[in-house]
């Protein structure tokens, strides 16, 4: 929370500490057991293709676990691909419509399939945390989910050679992103998406400033809700609303961990994607198409799974309404016009990168 | 009229080939220096790709590291390949790997026929140069530099701090007047000919051996011995961000190379297909005389690492959360805050957003909702009017309410019913006006009718929650312009305060308070607090209301309070 002016005397103006070494060991024994978890369940996880041999050492990566995502994933792969993602590790988590075919078929995919549990596996991330370990050490890797679209300044114009390049000359080993909400002008599950379309152009609104930022120790990161979900079924318990903020670029290296989903990563300085004494850090956006019409099914479904978040019996309640289409739409609702517009907007930022 | 070009090589070779090529192919002659740390297989493809040009040289190769002699080492071995192998050069451009002509070479050729002798190198003297990073300028010469700024960068520090403590101090050779400048340089063939065999350059490559960053120093240095006819500035453009590191070209800055009329450009990004595709064709029409001009461009730069530096105030984003709140950084932009104006008056906003042309809403951090304007639901940005989300982080609220807003000023209610959060914060806001009445949370108490006795108890907690604000407004850090007055004081005398607030708002210029806003009918409001302090609640912050006699029924007397 930006802070308030607080007691007359205290200075505003007041550095974070570091954490102290008890917290710096805590955090540190903390990565190295989710590395351990990682390490004791890559089993569960079986390799249906493996074409990690022709990795090259340059390439960028990307890393995602899949279930029954079918109709968002061919154009997930089309423009993860167009930005210069040189190979998609994936890993499938029991689907039933066609999702392991479709991604086994593709020449720059390696999939993995598992029956695991989702929740168990911390939501697939232990799967993809051994992955890493193993392959992308020493890359640019992306971790997103099927229904984020990354895009940052210039990404029409500049593929993502061009942003890692210009990272690593900077000395930066990470970019951090904002998840917009994306919906369309009426129930959400109403406008009709095909498998293989811009989802963008049905998905063509967002809310352009409602979000709530916290810092958050001990990690350092920014903790980010707001959006039309919090507007629309966490207006009650604002605390519950989905966390916006991620850190889906990293430079990786196999003592790295995500902590949860890629919200905050361990080591701690991963999470410093913003600039604390004023400027701006170069920042994205994941576009996320979570609103296109199969969610109103999804949700039903995630519903009898219970296999999502922390606390499932929680989100019962966010995914009844949802399963009611709900409209996310508002008369202040803002068109999605570009890049350009989103970072006027102060949804992203170019910082030095221009 | 023959213009050669050095170039310096250590990545992206295939396009430093295709650039080289250019050069050779319209007359140009090119020394090469690759960098020693270039693979072997890499150096021999870009030798086999630029096979059969006669006027292409490859010059002894030099294992560089920045900021070292290295780098100078390798510009002078290129450049005696040059002057010793093509006589006819009579000019020697310095280039790099990562250089793309902007301009035909004819219009170049034809710009420094014009400009005969004359040496374009930027050479200033440390004591002029701004633009140095790290606090080094004229410390460049006068320490020793003996770890890697890259690789040992604390040792290098350490060194550094150590030698400023025991005053150390290098002997600049007799003479030299250390002066620093763009590495990208053009000499005239003669003058480049008299750095070379100066008869005293054994002691100044010796000097220069220990200088930090000596390719930015070297030939801008001895260039003042060999000549007077130095043009101080570089016919290359590039431009260095807030780390000093060079900027980068990609596709996208087409137009703006363009515009910058520069001859050279670098460092382009070697996918920057179009750029080089545009660029090393021969479209351009060979008559533009037109002068470099980076300054044409300069704007764009220095508002890039403004925004890097400084970022746009008053925004929260995650790539900018900032925990200094620097003056003029806790909101974007001006907004005003009227406290108790909606208790005293009727329909206050209203009046507010006709006078003063304001944005003005109602009690935005109210208990029940954020009073939007228009009683809309929904305002700019999609803020949600649900008290429950906007508590959550009253700050964030208002800050993003402030920057969803831009370019049109806002104004709300605030009061002690409010959340409090928000009062705690715009005090310190230098974009924040207030303008308070106090004790006006009294006067929704009276006309509420409840029996005193009732009343009692939430009256002390508003006067207690609104001294504690009040506290806020006069801290001696507040940034906001507050103006504050009792209750008592404001309607004893309503016109001078309200056109002061006019006159301070300054929405419209000449603003005369032609309609004043409509007062409540406070018939019996003396006799509300004069029961108050009878049931031991002293209001203190409505101040020495006259009370009237405390007969308690009087019949309704003229409005002695509303304003005329």
């Amino acid at each position: 929370m930006i802070r308030g002016g607080g007691s007359p005397g205290a200075d505003p103006a007041a550095p974070s500490p570091p954490p102290d070494l008890r917290t710096a060991y805590r955090l540190r024994w903390r990565r190295r057991r989710l590395l351990a978890r990682a390490i004791a369940k890559r089993r569960q996880i079986v390799p249906v293709v493996d074409r990690t041999r022709t990795i090259a050492p340059d390439a960028i990566l990307c890393f995602l676990c899949v279930r029954n995502e079918a109709q968002r994933l061919p154009w997930f792969l089309r423009h993860t691909r167009a930005l210069g993602v040189a190979h998609f590790l994936a890993v499938d988590n029991d689907s039933t419509d066609g999702t392991a075919e479709l991604l086994a078929g593709a020449d720059d995919v390696s999939l993995w399939r598992t029956g695991a549990s989702y929740r168990l596996s911390r939501f697939g991330l232990d799967w993809l945390t051994w992955l890493m370990i193993r392959h992308g050490h020493g890359h640019w890797c992306l971790t997103l989910d099927a229904d984020e679209l990354l895009v940052y300044p210039n990404w029409p114009t500049r593929p993502l050679q061009a942003l890692t390049e210009w990272l690593d000359a900077s000395g930066r080993e990470m970019m951090g992103a904002l998840m917009l909400d994306l919906y369309p002008r009426g129930p959400v599950g109403d406008a009709p998406y095909a498998a293989g379309d811009d989802p963008t152009d049905i998905l063509h609104w967002f809310d352009a400033g409602n979000h709530m930022i916290r810092r958050q120790a001990p990690m350092g990161n920014l903790w980010v809700q707001g959006g039309p979900r919090a507007r629309a079924f966490f207006a009650a318990e604002p605390r519950r609303a989905p966390t916006l903020q991620k850190v889906p670029l990293v430079k990786w290296n196999r003592r790295y961990v995500y902590v949860n989903s890629t919200h905050a990563a361990l080591p701690r300085r991963l999470n410093a994607i913003y600039d604390e004494t004023g400027g701006e850090e170069v920042t994205g956006l994941l576009l996320h198409t979570k609103f296109l019409d199969q969610i109103v099914e999804k949700s039903q479904e995630e519903l009898m799974r219970g296999q999502h978040f922390a606390n499932s019996a929680l989100y019962t309640e966010y995914y009844r309404r949802i399963i009611e289409n709900p409209t996310l739409w508002t008369p202040r609702s803002t068109r999605l016009r570009g890049w350009r517009h989103l970072e006027a907007l102060g949804l992203m930022s170019r910082g030095g990168w221009i | 009229m023959r213009v050669g070009f050095l170039m310096l090589c250590h990545d992206g070779l295939d396009r430093a080939a295709q650039v080289a090529g250019y050069w050779a192919d319209r007359g140009c002659p090119v020394v090469i220096h690759v960098d020693r740390r270039v693979s072997r297989e890499a150096y021999d493809t870009l030798v086999a790709a630029l096979e059969g040009r006669h006027n292409i040289r490859f010059s002894e190769r030099f294992r560089c590291e920045w900021g070292r002699w290295s780098l100078v080492a390798a510009t002078l071995a290129a450049a005696r390949v040059m002057i010793d192998e093509f006589p006819t050069a009579s000019h020697v451009f310095l280039a790099s790997g990562s250089c793309l002509p902007l301009r035909h070479i004819s219009q170049l050729r034809a710009y420094l026929a014009e400009r005969p002798g004359v040496n374009f190198i930027e050479s200033v003297t440390t004591e002029d140069v701004p633009w140095t990073k790290g606090g080094l300028d004229h410390e460049r010469f006068a320490l020793r530099f003996p770890f890697s700024w890259k690789r040992q960068r604390k040792l290098f520090d350490l060194s550094v701090r150590l030698q400023r403590r025991l005053g150390y101090r290098r002997r600049i050779p007799k003479g030299l007047v250390p002066h620093m400048g763009s590495q990208w340089w053009c000499l005239t063939r003669g003058t480049l000919q008299a750095i070379l065999d100066h008869p005293r350059r054994a002691e100044f490559d010796r000097f220069f051996k220990g200088v930090w960053i000596p390719d930015e120093s070297y030939f801008q240095s001895l260039v003042r011995l060999c000549t007077d006819r130095v043009e101080s500035r570089s016919l290359t453009l590039a431009k260095f961000d807030y780390q000093g590191k060079p900027h980068i070209f990609y596709d996208d800055h087409l137009q703006l190379l363009r515009r910058s009329d520069c001859f050279v450009a670098r460092k382009i990004w070697p996918r920057a297909d179009r750029l080089y595709a545009t660029f090393l064709s021969d479209r351009t029409a060979t008559e533009s005389r037109a002068e470099p001009n980076p300054g044409k461009i300069d704007r764009i730069f220095s508002k890039a690492i403004e925004r890097r530096t400084r970022g746009r105030a008053g925004l929260y984003m995650t790539g900018r959360f900032p925990r200094v709140q620097t003056d003029a950084g806790r909101t974007c932009a001006r907004y005003v805050v009227f406290e108790g104006f909606g208790d005293l008056f009727e329909d206050f906003p209203a009046w507010a957003a006709r006078t003063t042309g304001l944005r003005a809403h109602g009690h935005l951090f109210g208990p029940e909702r954020a009073e939007f304007a228009d009683g809309q639901s929904v305002f700019s940005g999609a803020l949600s009017d649900s008290a429950t989300l906007r508590d959550y982080n009253a700050v964030a609220f208002l800050t993003n309410l402030i920057w969803n807003t831009r370019g049109e000023r806002q104004s709300f209610l605030y009061g002690p019913r409010d959340t409090v959060a928000a009062g705690d914060f715009f005090p310190y806001d230098l974009n924040a006006d207030v303008f308070a009445i106090t004790g006006a949370w009294a006067i929704p108490l009276y006309l509420s009718g409840r029996p005193v006795i009732e009343i009692r108890k939430q009256a002390a907690e508003l006067q207690r929650i609104e001294g504690k604000h009040l506290d806020h407004l006069r801290s001696r850090w507040a940034k906001a312009r507050v103006h504050v007055w009792t209750l008592a004081d404001f309607i004893e005398s309503p016109v001078e305060p309200l056109q002061t607030m006019i006159d301070e708002i300054g929405n419209k210029a000449g603003l005369r308070l032609t309609e004043a806003p409509r007062m409540r009918d406070l018939t019996g409001f003396g006799q509300f607090l004069q029961d108050l302090r009878n049931e031991g609640m002293q209001p203190w912050l409505v101040g020495d209301l006259r009370t009237g006699d405390s007969a308690p029924d009087r019949p309704a007397r003229p409005k002695p309070y509303a304003v005329r």
